[in-house]
């Protein structure tokens, strides 16, 4: 007894334990990895001191351009100066808390539903208004609310409207396309199959230029709609297929039970499509369906290529300003920090999604 | 009984019939697209009849009268469009093969990096992933492409870091060994030890599944590579002359020129598509069961081939499929450059349409090479998909 007290009582030794025991079995594990981290914190030290002192100390906030131009670091005047046009574009100056607040609806909106297990009808029509005051609020001419032109439509706003519209509007487009996919009647197999390789072997771009360029060929004489609307259209039909071969996966992830328990019911295709099969295919999908709103989150960026001001394109507009040339690191860095909160929170919300799926699944 | 059994078939209505009924879904799908079609077709006509525009690719034929600011075969103002679509096409292949060769090694490593025992490399690694992979890949080629223009100075104060290399705001420049005949010799007994190389490696594979008995086909091989140009060198008599860029005017002269264009370019889609290369390896890597090294090491296999001989095999399989669609989208993602001014196939595409107005042509034009680079891409990667496959009884 005594001598098993004893052995109790001997502590770990100081370095295997504690901060100590971390930093050796974390940092110093091995010749070659103590030799990358000295390496590294060599690098860090050297670098690390240079980018606060340009980013922070010696960094103006405030001023003019021309202020910047005499300053020895970061010139963050260029984001502070020029945040209503950067953020809202051409939109009328005195109307910029419309698009303001259709942005803070949309974004409680979607924080609001983001636990899958609350969407019901309520939350639905829920939406159908939510949609309904930000078309107005960014429209305008009800409610003496003055209109405004979709062309003015632009920075932050029409970046959000592009993404989220053109996975909304994609989305019974793809699942339809998906179905088609899995059909066994040829001809609709045959038109599935072409649409989606042929729109997934080509790059946004494509589509935006046949947008541009297109379209307007395609239309009687006499018709035109506006550019922001083709692009949509463009995005959507992109998206679409993308959307299609994620469904397809929840599709093909369903046991064969499942629709031969709901033939036997006497259930037909669509009742057996829309009361069985899709909600349970549709939610598997949901984490990769983020990963496709991130992206398309991020291909909006590409409407710069036809003249769209989208956020990135008003950044490269106030560049373009003689005061301001020259500042394009730090501008790009307040784009970038945008794009990746939004494409950070959202890539998050689909881990913690998977994993609370795979928690469920496993728990049956 | 008979007579008043009748045949079940009979008694439903024919278009409560399965059959029937996805008969006439198809055809009035196939009746509705090709509605649309002729409509959209006839629209065109109009249009175009009424803007005078021609239509047909004759204008393949015309000449150009654009200058192309980068280009791999002789190109000037007087050719016809074709031949600048063609130089576009190249530009194209060019920048999008040589970025899948370095993102694939990128991403690897960057992998492999946040799965590191070392808690600095690992969350470094992570952090790499995060950030490249949430910033728009057009956002990092504009940053880059500001850096090149804004960071680096002019021609005249060039930055120097290694002697015959010049960065500034036109470009990289760096020189080259001169004209010498030694040179496309060497060219040439690389190829020559290349196939050499290639049936040596075959030959020691079927004897050691014959034999058991190894070869060091790999250390051979590599001095073949090595070697067979290198003494091809000595021969030719060893030139080392070097063709060193100098400031001429405003620009240097001679040399090898990588323009910011190009560089910008090729770094953004590297650095954008590595990070989501080094999230497929991993998780290929993460697939592979413990079991499996412990198994390979109590065979009394060294850490080096349980690597090479089980581990990487495995995750290989798990690991080409997302990374072919990686690679795809690179090449697709290379269509971006029109948004910096590398002249590659969009943009040479963008200003023929701009110039002829033919712009169904020219989107149809489009579509077919990126559709055509696709197929080829994947045809290549199931084919080696295939190979590397499970063979199962």
């Amino acid at each position: 007894m005594s001598t098993n007290s004893e052995v109790a009582n001997i502590k770990p030794p100081a370095i295997d334990v504690g901060v100590l025991g971390w930093v050796r079995s974390h940092l110093f594990n091995g010749t070659l990895n103590s030799i990358a981290t000295i390496f590294l914190l060599l690098v860090g030290v050297k670098f690390i001191p240079q980018f606060i002192q340009w980013a922070f100390i010696d960094s103006v906030w405030f001023t003019s351009g021309q202020e910047c131009h005499e300053a020895k670091g970061a010139c963050w005047s260029v984001v502070t100066q020029n945040i209503r046009f950067n953020v809202f574009g051409y939109y009328p100056y005195e109307h910029q808390w419309r698009p303001l607040v259709a942005m803070i609806i949309l974004i409680s909106m979607l924080v609001y539903s983001r636990d899958w297990k609350k969407w019901n009808r309520r939350l639905g029509y829920l939406w159908l208004f939510a949609l309904f005051i930000m078309g107005l609020l960014m429209k305008g001419g009800l409610f003496g609310l003055v209109s405004v032109e979709s062309t003015k439509w632009s920075g932050l706003p029409l970046t959000l409207l592009l993404s989220f519209f053109g996975i909304l509007a994609s989305y019974p487009l793809g699942v339809a396309l998906a179905l088609g996919r899995q059909s066994t009647m040829p001809v609709i197999k045959a038109f599935s199959v072409v649409y989606i390789e042929l729109i997934r072997g080509v790059p946004l771009i494509t589509m935006l230029f046949m947008s541009s360029v297109m379209f307007p060929l395609f239309l009687p004489e006499g018709v035109t709609i506006d550019k922001v609307l083709r692009a949509q259209v463009a995005i959507i039909i992109f998206t679409a297929a993308y959307v299609a071969e994620v469904v397809r996966g929840g599709l093909q992830a369903m046991e064969k039970g499942q629709a031969e328990a709901a033939e036997s019911l006497g259930l037909n295709y669509f009742q057996k499509m829309r009361l069985v099969i899709l909600p349970q295919a549709l939610k598997i999908v949901i984490p990769p369906t983020v990963g496709i709103l991130i992206s398309a989150f991020k291909d909006t960026s590409l409407v710069v290529i036809i003249a769209l001001y989208d956020i990135l394109n008003t950044t490269k507009s106030i560049l373009n300003v003689p005061e301001w040339t020259g500042f394009s690191t730090e501008a790009y860095i307040f784009v970038a920090l945008i794009y990746f909160f939004f494409c950070f929170s959202m890539s998050r919300y689909s881990r913690h999604v998977e994993a609370e799926l795979e928690y469920t699944t496993e728990n049956k | 009984m008979v007579t008043t059994n009748e045949n079940p078939a009979a008694k439903t209505r024919f278009w409560n019939d399965e059959k029937t009924r996805g008969i006439i879904y198809q055809v009035v799908t196939a009746a509705l697209v090709a509605f649309i079609g002729y409509y959209l077709i006839s629209n065109v006509q109009d249009n175009m009849a009424k803007q005078s525009i021609a239509s047909g690719f004759g204008f393949l034929e015309k000449e150009a009268a654009f200058e192309i600011g980068e280009k791999s075969i002789e190109y000037s103002a007087a050719d016809s469009y074709g031949r600048a679509l063609v130089v576009g096409v190249i530009n194209t292949l060019k920048v999008s093969l040589i970025g899948i060769l370095l993102t694939t090694i990128l991403g690897t490593i960057i992998g492999v990096c946040t799965l590191s025992s070392n808690w600095l490399i690992s969350k470094l690694g992570t952090i790499y992933v995060e950030v490249f992979q949430n910033i728009p890949v057009l956002l990092q080629l504009f940053f880059f492409y500001a850096l090149f223009y804004e960071a680096f100075p002019g021609p005249r104060q060039a930055l120097n870091p290694i002697s015959g290399v010049f960065i500034s705001n036109r470009g990289i420049d760096f020189a080259i060994p001169a004209q010498h005949l030694a040179w496309s010799y060497m060219v040439n007994a690389f190829l020559a030890a290349s196939v050499i190389t290639f049936f040596m490696v075959r030959w020691a594979r079927k004897r050691q599944e014959r034999t058991g008995q190894q070869f060091p086909s790999f250390w051979l091989g590599l001095g073949l590579l090595a070697g067979l140009p290198l003494l091809t060198w000595v021969v030719c008599g060893a030139p080392t002359e070097l063709d060193i860029p100098a400031l001429k005017g405003f620009n240097f002269q001679g040399g090898k020129n990588i323009s910011p264009e190009f560089s910008a370019l090729l770094f953004g889609l590297v650095l954008y598509t590595a990070s989501f290369i080094a999230q497929i390896v991993r998780a290929g890597i993460q697939s592979i069961s413990h079991g499996q090294t412990e198994a390979a090491m109590s065979i009394g296999l060294k850490t080096k081939h349980v690597l090479s001989l089980v581990i990487f095999p495995q995750a290989l399989r798990v690991i080409i499929p997302p990374l072919t669609s990686q690679l795809l989208n690179l090449t697709k993602n290379s269509s971006l450059a029109v948004a910096i001014g590398y002249p590659d196939f969009v943009q040479v595409a963008g200003t023929t349409i701009n110039q002829t107005g033919q712009a169904v042509e020219g989107v149809a034009l489009m579509m077919v090479v990126y559709l055509t680079l696709s197929l080829l891409t994947s045809v290549f990667m199931n084919w080696y998909n295939k190979k590397i496959a499970i063979i199962e009884r």
